[in-house]
């Protein structure tokens, strides 16, 4: 009896022990000052290491290290790698909202939805959670900053022309033709078959559905009347000469900026960054509008930004989870994102209380961010697929011949060609797509 | 080949007159020392060359397939696919149009980029150019220009927005001169690229080969009555001939894997796509697409062509410029 009895307490011993190592290791990974937490997170924004430092500084018990990437893609390409071997990967990473799918399917992220809750949640634009929750009950990251769509234009030369600002797809179409006729050397813009983001963008304005999850399948909704509209719409003003068919980002489009040939461009919030660098010369000589809408239907849509995921490899997803709502919600380190990074916060209610002031590019207009604050609070929800690689390199492929072709059957043919490479490619894969 | 080969065997006579033992131990002692020299060698072979191979090839053969939606890590799995990556790469008509492509391409650059390597070389070995070191460095000196370097610089002058020649072009009041970077001009835009950066290596490796030749040769040729012309085309350029098809053989290897001037043209124009030439259908299906295992295949099918056709071509021209030799 004795000998059971101590042995019971041995055992009892024995399992209080076990339960205590599992606490103090619980209590270990959340850190102590003598001995943090260390996180490393890999990101490639300019200057992201010196707001991190504000953080190490303030929470001795979870220390983050940045490791500097060379861009988005690559960064992921690494992580795929590395998640594939096994080991290797950050606790943290900076994802494009596009490449969240594809990392899912690849079980590269951690679901860190039982530690960012709904308060976190309320922080941002519907349409921004839904790119990281998929549309479902996973959250995958905490959105960063956001690209709301804008229209740019030349105030100068618009107030030359006699040119009103259009604020619909009809307008823009007219102000086009006006511009054109006025100055066969200047356009309004160019339709650019090499950013597949800008299109998926202003189709996301029309209401698109390029992906959605249906039960336990993907469906492909490229095809359907949103992004046809969008097509025909582009291939119609490309037909008829009144903008420019070739592609964006090039020395020849840049040297259109710097002299008026290309006098509009249908950017993003991140813009004045873009044509401070191509086009310095013509600072104050241009304007930010919301971008003209569907005959009057209040819609915008994302180009670019980026978002703070952890990986399926961190120890320490929790503490992780909590630097990540700290760097994208907290006031203090929205606003040196903003100030080192140059980024447009996705946090709205942080991003109104600092973006006070235009930016200097955009002297000329001191509302510019309360034009971009409406742009990025009408942004419609929008789902990226596992294959958003493909769909955009369909989209290279199929609308530059269409751009060359300068038809409307051209472009809506694109649309279509796009979808079958996209769903083909699923169906290849062995996604289930439901039809 | 085989004339050498049979050199070999006929030539050294097997030495005999040493005691067998002595021999023996002799060789033994000395076996390793050419396996040491060898060794860093074959395992830099084995393991970024022969290694690399086999895993591609294993690659090759396999697929990676997903189920149901594809999140969460339970959901891939890796099959074997046997052969129908290879089926899907030669079936696929975009890898097919890319393969015309090329060889149109290679119609264009090669036969132009020998002929003026062959021209400079013999230009700069005839007896009364001047400035021949000044003519060989500046012919020689893109080839030292990497390609994605040469092909931003081209890609600045093709734009007519930003090209100097487009400039002078509206000077004289030519309006409508085409781009090159328009659909139908943009393999001869790529040619000259690969041209400009091509011409000044294979003419060094020309003109090395003639500088060879024995002068004498030259000396019985004039005193025969045979005119500079004829000295080049009747005595220097058969006597170059192995050179010639070492040029043209590395040539046509260098045309089926153009892929930095494509690569580095494609965002300035609609005329070029994601699979214009077969690597880059390889680069696009690997890194795009996320899809290693039909690059894998692509790369075999690319590596067996190569092989074939250098193969092919060399038996053809080998028996024609040596035939006389066997």
């Amino acid at each position: 009896m004795r000998s059971t009895l101590r042995t019971g307490a041995i055992a009892a011993i024995a399992a209080a022990a076990l339960i205590m190592t599992g606490c103090s290791a619980d209590s270990g990974s959340e850190g102590t000052a003598d001995d943090p937490v260390e996180l490393t997170y890999w990101a490639w924004a300019p200057n992201l290491d010196k707001v991190v430092d504000l953080w190490n500084s303030e929470h001795p018990e979870i220390q983050v290290t940045v490791n500097k990437q060379d861009g988005g893609d690559p960064a992921i390409t690494k992580l795929l790698t590395a998640i594939k071997a096994g080991s290797g990967a950050p606790d943290l990473i900076q994802a494009e909202y596009q490449k969240i799918p594809t990392l899912v399917a690849s079980d590269a992220l951690a679901d860190i939805a039982e530690y960012a809750g709904d308060d976190v949640a309320d922080q941002f634009p519907a349409g921004v959670w839904d790119s990281v929750t998929l549309g479902g009950d996973a959250v995958y990251a905490v959105p960063q900053d956001t690209g709301p769509m804008m229209f740019f234009y030349r105030d100068d030369i618009f107030t030359e022309l006699g040119l009103t600002v259009p604020t619909t797809w009809e307008e823009y179409a007219e102000t086009a033709r006006a511009l054109h006729a006025a100055d066969p050397t200047k356009y309004l813009g160019t339709f650019s078959a090499n950013d597949a983001g800008w299109f998926a963008g202003l189709a996301q304005q029309a209401k698109a559905e390029w992906w959605s999850i249906d039960g336990d399948s993907w469906g492909v909704g490229i095809d359907e009347e949103p992004t046809q509209k969008v097509a025909e719409y582009w291939g119609g003003l490309v037909a008829e000469g009144a903008i420019d068919n070739k592609p964006m980002y090039t020395p020849e489009w840049n040297a259109a900026l710097n002299d008026g040939s290309q006098a509009g461009w249908l950017g993003a919030v991140w813009g004045p960054g873009v044509l401070s660098g191509n086009a310095a010369d013509t600072a104050g000589l241009w304007k930010a509008a919301p971008l003209p809408t569907w005959d009057g239907d209040v819609s915008n849509g994302n180009w670019g930004g980026s978002s703070t995921a952890v990986t399926s490899q961190s120890e320490h997803a929790e503490a992780a989870t909590e630097f990540a709502t700290w760097l994208n919600t907290d006031p203090e380190a929205v606003g040196a994102l903003v100030e080192q990074t140059g980024i447009y916060p996705a946090a709205t209610d942080a991003a109104a209380s600092i973006l006070t002031e235009a930016p200097e590019f955009f002297s000329n207009q001191p509302d510019f961010y309360d034009v971009a604050a409406e742009a990025a609070q009408a942004v419609a929800p929008f789902t990226y697929g596992p294959n958003v690689n493909v769909a955009f390199s369909a989209y290279n492929d199929e609308f530059a011949k269409a751009a060359e072709a300068k038809t409307v059957d051209a472009f809506l043919a694109a649309v279509a060609a796009m979808q079958q490479v996209t769903i083909d490619d699923l169906k290849d894969g062995g996604f289930s797509v439901s039809e | 080949m085989t004339a050498t080969v049979d050199d070999r065997s006929g030539g050294t006579p097997p030495p005999t007159r040493h005691p067998r033992a002595a021999r023996a131990r002799r060789s033994r002692k000395g076996a390793l020392t050419p396996w040491m020299m060898l060794a860093p060698g074959i395992v830099l072979f084995a393991v970024f060359m022969a290694a690399p191979i086999f895993y591609t090839l294993a690659l090759s053969f396999q697929k990676e397939q997903v189920k149901g939606l594809g999140l969460g890590g339970d959901s891939r799995t890796r099959e074997f696919a046997g052969l129908e990556n290879y089926v899907a790469t030669l079936t696929d008509p975009e890898f097919l149009a890319s393969v015309g492509r090329v060889l149109v391409y290679g119609l264009i650059l090669v036969p132009t980029m020998l002929g003026l390597a062959l021209l400079f070389a013999l230009l700069l070995d005839a007896r009364r150019t001047g400035a021949k070191s000044f003519g060989r460095v500046s012919i020689f000196l893109p080839y030292a220009v990497p390609a994605v370097i040469s092909s931003l610089l081209w890609g600045f002058l093709y734009l007519p927005a930003v090209s100097p020649f487009y400039w002078i072009f509206e000077q004289l009041g030519w309006d409508d001169v085409p781009s090159l970077l328009s659909p139908g001009l943009v393999t001869f835009a790529i040619a000259n690229i690969g041209l400009w950066g091509g011409v000044g290596f294979n003419m060094i490796v020309m003109y090395t080969s003639l500088k060879a030749v024995p002068s004498d040769i030259y000396e019985a040729a004039r005193i025969d009555g045979a005119s500079e012309r004829q000295i080049a085309l009747r005595i220097k350029v058969p006597i170059i001939m192995p050179a010639l098809i070492m040029t043209a053989l590395f040539s046509m290897i260098a045309t089926l894997q153009v892929f930095a001037e494509p690569t580095t043209l494609r965002p300035l124009t609609n005329s070029l796509s994601t699979t214009w030439s077969p690597l880059m259908f390889v680069y696009r299906d690997a890194f795009t697409r996320d899809d290693v295992y039909s690059a894998a295949a692509t790369s075999i099918v690319i590596a067996l062509a190569t092989f074939a056709i250098s193969f092919f071509f060399l038996r053809v021209v080998q028996r024609r410029a040596f035939g006389q030799e066997d």
